[in-house]
């Protein structure tokens, strides 16, 4: 599928129903999605998510560290703004971070750096509530949220925000147009599950198991449990939290993902490369891996499907 | 402040667990349902007194922890201020601080819950170490977080925990205070948070915990205010506590909330300056009542020493237990509110007043407590005629520190330094 077809096609970017009140999804071109990037890890079945740390080395490393993944076939692509207490990350982001905020990387180079970048895949800033709270004069969301429409973000990732402390940015979020993507963790079940399901847009991030990012050997067992769990609603679902290889990309596709989403994986070649040249080739070979590696998953599952076709509805 | 919440009173949280503008939950999504369920559980338990809990944490408290502790007329310290001074003897409970009063409270209502395992972070130690006793005492495993610096600059109770069975892991990260330690708490209970409770050592972090810990730390006041009206027939005209994350500062002032003719003064480490280099990411301080900013940081909307940007600033103070960017969100809103009155003093001033006490009246204080008594020799004059001291620890552990810091200074209150060499 080209480029062109993960676009939306025009008209009014939000819904007033979110994603699990929606009828089931379709892969085809001219579905109209309720956002860019919602299109993007639906429209290009299996999505490739890549995550980087803005500023690590610098924030211009961080361009042709970005542009390195969008060519590799990045569907969407996460940038962290650094914060200096990071308590969802593992010791490979906390380290990249560290390295950020020592370059002096600020939300507003952030933001000048996502103003020059040129990507065929959507952006998201994935950061602290505190930092989106502090960027105007007085503790606010809407000057933060305002500036990363203008840059042209599609949507915000906050992993200290819970959906019930949520309001106020996904008002904000709503009037600009941006989507706020909620992590589902494996602890999340029942009617919690349910009223998280209901608000979700742009994606569900299905956290692959407990504890904090980072990359890890295997796919845990709670990921095949969460997505089992999380059939039944009708949102684009991706899997973060300790992906790092194609085999466990096309795991997860396989056991009904519609996206991976790998950040330490990418970090660590960021923090290994002896220089920019390196990384930049690095990351785009890793991408290229990974998204061959969802394929894979998602060609598996087409032939189990022919054998054997899904309901069509949903409960 | 960008967020409108309900609250029901001076001092009880909202249904979103918030006082005023501040708490709140903000954590991970896997910590939710462990919040929702320790909500449940401190709401049975601690509220109702389900299974007859609270009657058994006031037995253990009493038999285990050696409360009541005394209110005690500090006869010299009345003489040279010309007032009634009066002493709350926290530094008397099991383990030489109030740290106990929560710690017990928190790994019973752990057991109550059926969790199988501890974590704890600790600043001075003194959380960590009476996290420590409390899990030897009801048989519980525990692990503590502590940054590298505080490891070495408080070395008796790394010890102390140890001994109790405790396995203490240092944090290397940032400047290794307790901020960092938050952090590494944080991330294991996120990784093990189905069977691990983790014990927050102040009234700070996400609802339910500030709540909790004052409930659990609220003995102090409640003695503390039967007790004045005992000794001196009437309430006092000011309270007077210091304030890190807050937990000794709302255990005294929560009794004393309504009664608006007392004066509540909550004094912050001032450390050697009240300015900020916004550019270093430095705060010589630990002064956040006095001198923050509203932000969310570990788990709650409160007052913080940050950047304009919303980076975390490193604080300082001489007192490893006063060392933090974050305060209690209640504390916040009394602050913001004018029920309680910011203060601060500054590192000299501390250790004059951890000399004084000890050289006055034979009590030797906890360098967070010396705040509270360095702020009396300043402020006495506007404090009335009956004041309350909350003494919320003894100074046994900080003496290594007391040693090094007075031998850099000339302090009209410390002893001759040479004594100590001959």
């Amino acid at each position: 599928m080209s480029d062109e077809d993960r676009q939306p096609e025009g008209g009014d970017p939000r819904n007033d129903e979110r994603g699990a009140k929606r009828p089931a999804s379709d892969t085809d071109a001219s579905v109209e999605y309720d956002s860019d990037v919602e299109a993007a890890i639906r429209g290009d079945h299996p999505a490739l998510i890549t995550y980087i740390t803005a500023g690590d080395p610098s924030l211009e490393d961080t361009k042709a560290s970005v542009e390195a993944l969008d060519r590799g076939g990045s569907d969407l692509i996460e940038l962290g703004l650094p914060f200096s207490e990071p308590i969802a990350e593992g010791s490979t982001i906390q380290a990249a971070i560290n390295r950020a905020l020592e370059a002096g990387t600020t939300p507003a180079g952030f933001f000048e750096l996502v103003d020059d970048l040129e990507t065929d895949a959507p952006l998201l800033v994935m950061t602290y509530y505190n930092m989106i709270l502090q960027f105007g004069d007085e503790p606010d969301v809407r000057p933060f949220v305002e500036r990363a429409a203008e840059a042209g973000l599609s949507g915000i990732i906050v992993p200290d925000l819970p959906a019930e402390e949520a309001d106020p940015l996904r008002e904000a979020c709503d009037d600009n147009g941006l989507d706020l993507v909620f992590i589902i963790a494996p602890t999340t079940e029942g009617e919690r599950l349910d009223t998280i399901m209901s608000q979700v847009s742009g994606f569900a991030y299905v956290q692959a198991r407990l504890g904090t990012t980072g990359a890890r050997a295997n796919v845990s067992s709670a990921t095949h449990d969460s997505l089992a769990r999380l059939s039944e609603y009708d949102v684009p679902k991706a899997v973060g939290f300790g992906v790092s290889e194609g085999d466990h990309a096309a795991e997860i596709i396989e056991a009904g993902a519609d996206g991976v989403i790998v950040g330490s994986a990418l970090v660590d070649i960021i923090a290994s490369s002896r220089t920019p040249e390196e990384a930049v080739d690095a990351l785009e070979a890793k991408a290229r891996e990974l998204k061959r590696g969802a394929r894979r998953g998602a060609t598996d599952v087409a032939a189990d499907a022919a054998e054997d076709p899904p309901e069509t509805e949903h409960p | 402040m960008s967020t409108e919440r309900e609250h029901d009173g001076e001092s009880e949280p909202g249904r979103t667990g918030t006082f005023g503008d501040y708490g709140g939950q903000y954590v991970p999504e896997a910590l939710m349902p462990a919040l929702q369920e320790l909500e449940d559980a401190y709401e049975r338990y601690v509220l109702e007194n389900e299974d007859g809990f609270m009657d058994e944490f006031r037995e253990r408290l009493r038999d285990f922890g050696g409360r009541p502790t005394p209110l005690q007329r500090a006869d010299r310290l009345s003489e040279r201020y010309d007032r009634e001074i009066y002493l709350k003897r926290e530094d008397l409970v099991h383990g030489g601080a109030h740290k106990l009063n929560n710690a017990l409270g928190q790994v019973l209502l752990a057991k109550y819950m059926g969790k199988e395992r501890i974590i704890a972070e600790t600043g001075a130690g003194q959380h960590g170490t009476a996290t420590a006793m409390a899990a030897a005492h009801l048989d519980m495993p525990c692990e503590i977080y502590m940054g590298r610096t505080d490891v070495n600059r408080q070395r008796p109770n790394v010890y102390r925990m140890r001994m109790n069975g405790a396995e203490v892991n240092p944090v290397e990260a940032g400047s290794g205070t307790l901020k960092e330690a938050i952090n590494e708490t944080m991330r294991d209970w996120a990784t093990t948070v189905e069977r691990t409770h983790y014990v927050i050592g102040s009234v700070v972090g996400p609802h339910p915990f500030p709540q909790m810990v004052r409930d659990f730390q609220a003995v102090i006041g409640d003695e503390a205010r039967k007790q004045i009206r005992e000794k001196a027939g009437r309430l006092p005209d000011s309270v007077v506590a210091c304030a890190g994350g807050g937990s000794n500062t709302m255990g005294t002032f929560h009794a004393f909330v309504p009664d608006d003719e007392v004066d509540l003064y909550a004094v912050e480490a001032g450390g050697s300056s009240l300015e900020i280099d916004e550019d270093e990411g430095l705060a010589p301080n630990s002064a956040t009542l006095s001198t923050g900013t509203d932000g969310v940081l570990h788990g709650a909307m409160t007052k913080l020493l940050q950047s304009g940007d919303g980076q975390i600033m490193e604080s300082h103070s001489v007192s490893a237990g006063l060392d933090y960017a974050g305060v209690g969100p209640e504390l916040s809103h009394l602050v913001e509110t004018s029920r309680v009155t910011p203060a601060s003093v500054d590192d000299e001033d501390a250790l004059n007043g951890f000399h004084r006490l000890s050289r006055l009246e034979g009590i030797i204080p906890a360098l967070e407590s010396s705040h509270a008594l360095g702020y009396l020799e300043e402020a006495h004059e506007n404090l009335g005629d009956i004041v309350v001291v909350n003494v919320s620890g003894r100074g046994d552990k900080d003496l290594e520190t007391v040693l090094e810091e007075t031998e850099k200074r000339d302090l009209e209150a410390a002893p001759e330094v040479e004594v100590f060499d001959q």
